[in-house]
């Protein structure tokens, strides 16, 4: 796409420790891949307990399904999945961002509509929760 | 080369979709049984079921290509047959764990 890459503009010019030094364009990402792996886990962990919550329960109506979430470890679990995969999703869809987008300002601008996404998400899971499990008819 | 597509796609289909259907039935179950009415006709009709299982298969799929992506991570199966037969393994992984989960869902 006729894009230059900041290797093809420096690539010449660094010594070999300064390739590895300088980390490419973003000159970071090891506390993102790592973040990615250890929410990975952790959903493994949550989203597990929900699948075999979903099987374990009798049928889906409201009040089976209400009075399930008003339990503290359902309840406990869903809050998790909503900090632990709104995460981890906001970690991969910026990723594809990143891949994706190639003009610097709307980059920007789709980072921040994902940022405000996903927190309002998971504040919106985490306080349906807590109304089921607090008690609210 | 599909496997790791298919991770990226699965992982992102379900941040656009699976997590808004998270959503909608935790409000609606927060909200009172007229809401969950209204997430349950739309959920239990032919084209909720067939969104429902199309997030349950791009959940276990993503959830098996990414125990492959740890597996690889701590440096094991890059021999080329390895890597090639854990790769289709893992796509088998996602359509027979889909499988066992209806049939989980409406057996048990």
């Amino acid at each position: 796409m006729g894009r230059r890459t900041t290797l093809d503009r420096f690539g010449g010019k660094a010594t070999a420790i300064g390739h590895v030094r300088g980390l490419g364009p973003s000159h970071g990402g090891t506390h993102h891949w790592l973040l990615q792996r250890f929410t990975a886990v952790g959903n493994l962990v949550l989203v597990g307990f929900l699948v075999i919550s979903l099987v374990l329960l009798p049928n889906y109506t409201y009040a089976t399904v209400h009075s399930w979430l008003a339990h503290p470890l359902p309840a406990l679990a869903l809050a998790l999945i909503m900090v632990n995969t709104f995460y981890h999703a906001r970690l991969g869809l910026q990723v594809m961002i990143e891949d994706y987008v190639d003009t610097p300002g709307n980059k920007l601008a789709a980072i921040l509509a994902l940022n405000l996404a996903v927190f309002g998400g998971a504040a919106f899971g985490l306080l349906s929760i807590a109304r089921v499990a607090l008690g609210a008819v | 080369m599909l496997v790791s597509i298919l991770h990226r796609v699965t992982g992102d289909g379900m941040a656009f979709l699976a997590l808004p259907v998270l959503l909608w039935w935790l409000g609606a179950t927060a909200s009172g049984p007229d809401a969950y009415a209204d997430f349950a006709a739309v959920m239990g009709s032919i084209p909720g079921i067939i969104i429902l299982v199309g997030i349950s298969w791009a959940f276990f799929n993503h959830m098996s290509s990414g125990i492959r992506h740890l597996v690889l991570d701590i440096g094991a199966g890059y021999e080329i047959e390895t890597n090639r037969r854990w790769a289709i393994g893992s796509v088998a992984s996602g359509l027979i764990l889909t499988a066992a989960f209806w049939a989980g869902v409406l057996l048990i």
